[in-house]
């Protein structure tokens, strides 16, 4: 616990609750770990409030599953939980909702001790059950589960639900049947450390399930909303997420929530228009008068929408929603010391907090000497998953009025690729040579 | 030496190509949308849909075979960094 984070409750505070284990439901308890003093996860969280990791034991007449782990640092404390709870040869199921570290930390020691278990994962999560257990993977009993497929406790049932990529490739969700009870895993849950457990008797936490879902699932909306429609029609009595608070009181308004936080805001404003942004830094205009005329030529399209920004000196921030709804990019930038400039580099390393996969990409520039900003560009945003269709437009100095036609050309091309009417083109494979 | 046409539709590109050729070769040079992880078959980040043409291409390996089921892949997808173009015409967007 650092001196400088005065969360309520303190590291000090929780400490004594957490030893035990806590009954969730009828013949459900939580066997996690809390970890007050944690300050940052995963790099790029911060995390004001500690976080916890959420673990399951749920007992049926004919069995008994453990739902998720915890972080191996807490193996430990895991286990002395798990041993008040049940004996090891009586559990029946091993459930991995998530294979991250945070959630699998105990699981090599927990196959050592109860070897018989059965293990259920996505199909996606074996590779990495794989890679997590490497030698020792072929000694145990391991199914792959996708939606529907359910597994037996006796009078208990788990039903799964494979939703990936909340926020890794192997999400996937279980639902107790006959209590109304969906283990969530990352998907609802938040950094937010707080013994009381239950979201109706914990601290205000409202900031942190916003914060987390800004981080972890933004970047994946189009999932989310997959997710979101295999959730919605279940019933929903409690949310047991792998992280935060257990939401036993009005479950239903987390998911409304998130519904309400993927959906585009004034979808109406551009309606079935394509939307084109035109970003540039200039140093000495030349780059300008290229983004006006690209501007202009993209404009006659009738069915694409075209903004033109001139970011230099500004703050990229505001512009990550707007990019995040946007159909296409086009950034200009000129080559300064062999490098696109920092306003451009600062945009396009905000881009990784939304999906881009998929969005039109372009970028252009003039230059003195070099003029490699542009290629950079284009790597980054083939890293980011965008389409880049058209080669980079560059130019040496300012443009003349036929390079300025070309930049209009350009325009137009990057309006007719949005508005799904491509001129087709057709090449050799020797025309790639150079690229 | 055999040719074959390889399309790319997300942006309307099509590339003439040596018979052999594999997707990975081509799609990031001209800027197709498809993505690569580890580039050797054992990701399944660049799962390519194939619009047209899934008889042209090379046979799945084992470990290609694998990885589109791990990966929940669809009848008509390939992993982009493993097949080869054998000849005739093959359309492809990322998938």
């Amino acid at each position: 616990m650092t001196s400088d984070a005065p969360a309520i409750p303190t590291a000090d505070a929780a400490r004594p609750l957490l030893q035990r284990p806590k009954e969730v439901a009828d013949r459900v308890t939580w066997i996690g770990a809390l970890d007050p003093a944690l300050r940052n996860f995963d790099i790029i969280l911060k995390t004001a409030n500690g976080t916890t990791y959420n673990s399951y034991v749920v007992r049926g007449s004919a069995g008994v599953a453990v739902i998720d782990t915890v972080k191996q640092e807490f193996t430990e404390e895991f286990f002395a939980k798990l041993e008040e709870v049940v004996p090891y040869d009586e559990i029946t199921t091993l459930v991995l909702n998530h294979l991250e570290p945070d959630h699998t930390g105990a699981v090599p020691e927990f196959l050592r001790r109860a070897p018989h278990v059965h293990i259920y994962v996505s199909p996606r999560g074996l590779q990495v059950l794989r890679a997590l257990l490497k030698d020792e993977f072929e000694r145990y009993e391991v199914t792959t589960v996708e939606t529907g497929d359910t597994v037996s406790l006796g009078d208990r049932t788990l039903r799964f639900l494979t939703t990936p990529y909340v926020h890794w490739p192997d999400t996937q969700c279980t639902y107790l049947e006959e209590q109304n009870l969906l283990f969530t895993c990352d998907l609802l849950g938040c950094h937010y450390c707080d013994a009381r457990l239950f979201n109706d008797k914990v601290g205000d936490f409202r900031f942190s399930f916003e914060y987390y879902f800004d981080h972890i699932m933004r970047p994946f909306k189009r999932y989310v909303t997959e997710a979101l429609d295999l959730i919605e029609p279940l019933e929903i009595d409690m949310i047991a997420p792998g992280h935060g608070p257990v939401l036993r009181a009005h479950p239903r308004e987390y998911i409304t929530h998130y519904r309400r936080l993927i959906t585009k805001r004034l979808a109406s404003e551009t309606g079935a228009e394509k939307t084109l942004l035109v970003f540039y830094v200039s140093a000495y205009g030349a780059t300008a008068q290229m983004a006006e005329a690209i501007t202009e030529g993209a404009a006659e399209s009738d069915d694409v929408r075209v903004s033109l920004f001139d970011i230099q000196g500004g703050d990229v921030t505001p512009f990550i929603d707007l990019i995040e709804e946007a159909d296409g990019l086009a950034i200009g930038t000129p080559t300064i010391n062999g490098d696109a400039v920092r306003t451009v580099w600062d945009l396009l390393s905000s881009l990784v907090d939304i999906e881009t996969k998929g969005k039109l990409g372009a970028a252009f520039g003039s230059y003195g000497w070099t003029g490699e900003a542009v290629g950079m560009v284009e790597a980054r945003m083939q890293g980011l998953k965008m389409r880049v269709p058209e080669q980079g437009l560059r130019i040496k100095m300012h443009p003349t009025g036929d390079e300025l036609e070309d930049c209009r050309d350009f325009g137009r091309r990057l309006a007719a690729h949005l508005a799904g009417r491509p001129v087709e083109r057709e090449i050799d494979m020797s025309a790639l040579l150079g690229r | 030496m055999a040719k074959a046409k390889l399309t790319f539709t997300d942006v309307a590109l099509t590339v003439n190509v040596p018979a052999g050729t594999r997707i990975i070769e081509i799609s990031e040079k001209i800027g197709s949308g498809i993505t690569y992880g580890c580039r050797e078959g054992e990701c399944g980040t660049c799962i390519t849909r194939i619009i047209e043409g899934q008889d042209n291409l090379s046979e799945p390996s084992a470990l290609e075979t694998r990885v589109l089921k791990d990966n929940l892949a669809g009848r008509n997808d390939r992993l982009a960094c493993q097949c080869q173009v054998l000849g005739g015409t093959v359309k492809v967007k990322p998938g």
